[in-house]
């Protein structure tokens, strides 16, 4: 049997195995075949920070519960010397931690994962009817009034809050309203405000406070509000800044009902801030339970078993096969000339977290830059090893340096500069400026121009979305890529680029 | 005439032409073990081959293997005006130095600027530590004689001295070109840095076709030499001289590169085991055909004499028998 032969009979089994496989997990788990099926994955971080006073020390903060909208995936508490529980109270839950002694700058974190479900609000409890409220004397007739004309406009509590929250928001020159606004300055107290007037009519309400779901924000707002109790459709949350009824999609309740959001003692200056990540996974979340239902050993060794940092590292990793296929491609069959035969990928991989452009540009500067320094060093004479530390020293440097310039400048992107890989980057430099010494700058450009090109041809199909959720979700597909790599290196064929160097082979055209 | 931007690769095909991908799969793979490349890869060795066999190269001045030989470097070569320093390992004529002669204390490059001992000694440094290398790896410096080109040779070239590389697969010379340099090369006899390759006769070692950056052309730029003008003397030495390689290094698909000294006649100067394939575009002809017919040729366990394979090439090959 000739080698191409085997070749190919070995190409039809692994593609074979691999689309079987793929198409079974479809078929039989449901794990989805397209993007359709992928759902975002939130991670919340809350970072507590205060002052310790010397004093013991208990922090007590408010946890999301788990609804019928989100589920919570994992969560994790990071509090080094501290002690940690918690407690659930009345359904609201709580994180406690505790220490005997602590003095100077403290931090907490804790971190949430998220999900959305399908399915809509659990309908809850109806609460016990609200205390009345107490207003002084002046303001007790302006309560009044206003009520009264909120009422007239309204139909039943929903509508009255509305009414209300419009009243509120636009106080056009009513003396009564601007006389509660006076007493309602801060954020808390515009939310207190409609609460109490709405427990004036017997009205139950519950604070919120709440999160937008904004990719990669960091420092996300709390946002507080109230959810009011409808007999027929359960809690039904009020925006107090705009009035509107309903939750927007990408809002998240972090709390609901309680009274505050930390409670601590032993410390001073305290500060809850949130951050924001949004990763898109192919939850199949349905798809995995029903596998381990059915205990298939298929599912059980699956990606999805790992710890989600893991995941995550994984699914770079499952991208860089189809990256390898897109370089033999446009090696083998395109004919481009890279310097160095799988740093495009890594170049591609980085891509990934600066985004092109600031990518792009990341990369010009920090080859161009140590392309000079490598110039510099040139004439003292090095070895060849020492250089080329001396160059990933130099290059490192200017990374850190490049962060901690868009750090202050406050350009995210900068920061990035880091997931480079920065002893590729210097033997890149290194072979560039090699070329550009024996052969001039038009091929050392043309060299480092053709890898860059590469390299964001790797990293748009690596960016595929389909291609990103189907490597993910089935890594069985594996075996497809490595058969198409096997097929691509029988290629005996002409590449693109000899088409054009083998041009004085053509016949010469009539003139 | 206006070429088209893109050949057809039906025409190709047709033509023979041979591609990069083809050649490594079908010539280099199959015909070239892995194991064997280093008896080209290192020129120290393939010297040393070489004179064990008996084939003509530019005689050994001397090596430097290790740091601490730098600094005896200048008295070792006191007894030598010219010389050309190279490193074993290097790809692609990279790291070649040509000193002609000295200016006192120091050297004469071949355009007649002085070269001061600093800048030889920096260059053997650069060698040993790998700059020029294939991989980057630990090297050794070479010391050779300085081959000088013989009439009429001597004046088609810009500067640097022309070379043949003959293409020589299973011991047959398949196809043939001179390398002359020119301005726009620098002095290097790289084609794709602008140098002109020009097809030679296998039969008859006469120029049968030449181009410069993918052009056809019928003179030297510089030199304004008409190229059908050239014919090659020695060249059954040559051919021979080449086929010769075959059993020296056991590669089937085997550049060689030769040249025709002053002093000690027709030389070989380097081998290669992944020859390009300019070569074609040099002759105005496929390979494809050419292997084939060799291919066909021999198909005994045991290779020819050399003298009989060179004489089925001029038989076979030959620009006016097509």
């Amino acid at each position: 049997m000739s080698t191409r032969l085997q070749v190919y009979l070995i190409c039809g089994l692994l593609a074979l195995a691999g689309i079987g496989l793929t198409a079974y997990k479809s078929v039989a788990y449901g794990y989805p075949l397209t993007r359709a099926g992928a759902e975002d994955v939130w991670t919340v971080e809350a970072e507590i920070s205060f002052r310790g006073t010397g004093a013991p020390v208990r922090a007590s903060f408010a946890l999301p519960r788990v609804s019928r909208e989100f589920t919570v995936l994992r969560e994790n508490f990071a509090s080094p010397g501290y002690g940690f529980t918690r407690s659930e109270n009345g359904g609201e839950a709580r994180a406690v931690w505790t220490r005997r002694e602590a003095e100077g700058p403290q931090t907490l974190y804790y971190r949430v994962q998220l999900a959305r479900q399908r399915g809509g609000e659990e309908p809850g409890q109806a609460p016990a009817d609200p205390p009345p409220p107490y207003f002084e004397q002046p303001q007790r007739v302006a309560a009044a009034s206003l009520i009264t004309a909120a009422r007239e406009r309204s139909a039943d509590p929903r509508s009255l809050a509305t009414q209300l929250l419009y009243l509120l928001n636009n106080p056009g020159g009513d003396q009564n309203v601007e006389m509660l606004l006076r007493d309602a300055q801060d954020a808390e107290a515009r939310v207190q405000l409609p609460r109490d007037l709405l427990a004036a009519e017997g009205i139950a309400t519950r604070m919120t406070r709440g999160i937008r779901l904004v990719e990669g924000r960091r420092f996300q707002p709390v946002i507080p509000g109230f959810e009011l109790w409808d007999g027929n459709e359960g809690w039904v949350y009020f925006d107090p800044a705009t009035g509107a009824e309903g939750k927007p999609h990408d809002f998240f309740l972090w709390q609901r009902g309680g009274v505050s959001l930390l409670d601590l003692s032993g410390g001073e200056g305290s500060q809850v801030r949130f951050s924001v990540l949004r990763e898109s996974r192919p939850l199949g979340e349905l798809a995995r339970e029903r596998a381990e239902a059915a205990d298939s050993a298929l599912i059980n060794f699956s990606i999805y078993e790992l710890p989600i940092e893991e995941q995550n590292v994984f699914k770079r990793l499952m991208l860089v096969p189809f990256g390898a296929l897109v370089i033999v491609f446009l090696r083998n069959v395109v004919g481009a000339t890279t310097s160095g035969t799988f740093m495009p990928i890594l170049i591609a991989l980085a891509f990934q977290e600066t985004r092109l452009l600031p990518g792009i540009v990341l990369f010009v500067v920090v080859v161009g830059s140590g392309l000079a320094i490598r110039a510099l060093l040139s004439h003292l004479n090095l070895l060849v090893v020492a250089r080329v530390s001396a160059v990933v020293i130099v290059v490192i440097g200017l990374m850190a340096f490049l962060s901690l310039v868009s750090y202050r400048l406050d350009l995210p992107v900068g920061m990035k500069v880091t997931f480079f890989p920065m002893i590729i980057i210097a033997w890149t430099i290194e072979r560039l400026s090699i070329l550009w010494e024996e052969e001039g700058a038009r091929p050392a450009l043309l060299r480092g121009g053709g890898s860059l090109l590469v390299a964001v041809i790797a990293y748009l199909c690596m960016n595929i979305g389909w291609v990103r959720h189907a490597t993910y979700t089935f890594p069985e597909l594996l075996l497809v890529v490595l058969a198409a790599t096997l097929l691509l290196g029988t290629y005996s064929g002409y590449r693109l680029t000899e088409l054009r160097r083998f041009l004085p082979f053509a016949p010469p055209t009539a003139p | 005439m206006k070429l088209p931007e893109w050949i057809h690769p039906r025409i190709l095909r047709e033509r023979g032409v041979l591609g990069i991908n083809a050649r490594n799969h079908r010539f280099i793979q199959e015909h070239n073990p892995r194991r064997l490349y280093p008896r080209v890869d290192d020129k120290l060795f393939t010297k040393r081959l070489a004179m064990e066999a008996g084939i003509a190269i530019p005689p050994l001045y001397g090596t430097v293997e290790f740091h601490h030989q730098i600094r005896g470097f200048h008295d070792r070569m006191a007894a030598h005006d010219s010389f050309v320093i190279k490193p074993a390992r290097g790809a692609g004529g990279n790291g070649v130095m040509v000193l002609v002669g000295r200016n006192g204390g120091d050297y004469l490059k071949t355009n007649g600027k002085p070269v001061p001992r600093a800048q030889i000694e920096r260059h053997l440094a650069n060698i040993l530590s790998g700059l020029h290398s294939l991989g980057g790896h630990l090297d050794r410096a070479i010391i050779e004689h300085r081959v000088r080109s013989a009439p009429p040779l001597d004046t088609v070239s810009f500067q640097g001295v022309p070379d043949v590389r003959v293409l020589v697969f299973k011991g047959y010379p398949v196809m043939a070109m001179l390398r002359l340099s020119t301005s726009l090369s620098d002095g290097r006899a790289n084609l794709h840095q602008g140098a002109i390759g020009v097809g030679l006769d296998i039969a008859t070692g006469r120029a049968i076709h030449a181009t410069c950056r993918n052009r056809i052309v019928t003179e030297h730029p510089d030199t304004g030499m008409a190229f059908t003008d050239i014919a090659l003397p020695d060249w059954p030495t040559l051919l021979l001289l080449a086929a010769r390689c075959y059993e020296l290094t056991g590669l089937g698909y085997l550049g060689v590169d030769l040249v025709i000294d002053a002093e000690k006649g027709p030389l070989v100067l380097e081998l290669n085991a992944r020859p390009g394939l300019s070569i074609q575009i040099a002759c105005g002809q496929g390979l494809l055909p050419r292997l084939q017919t060799v291919e066909r040729e021999a198909t005994g366990i045991f290779p020819k004499p050399a003298e009989a394979r060179v004489a089925f090439a001029a038989d076979a090959f030959a620009a006016d028998g097509r």
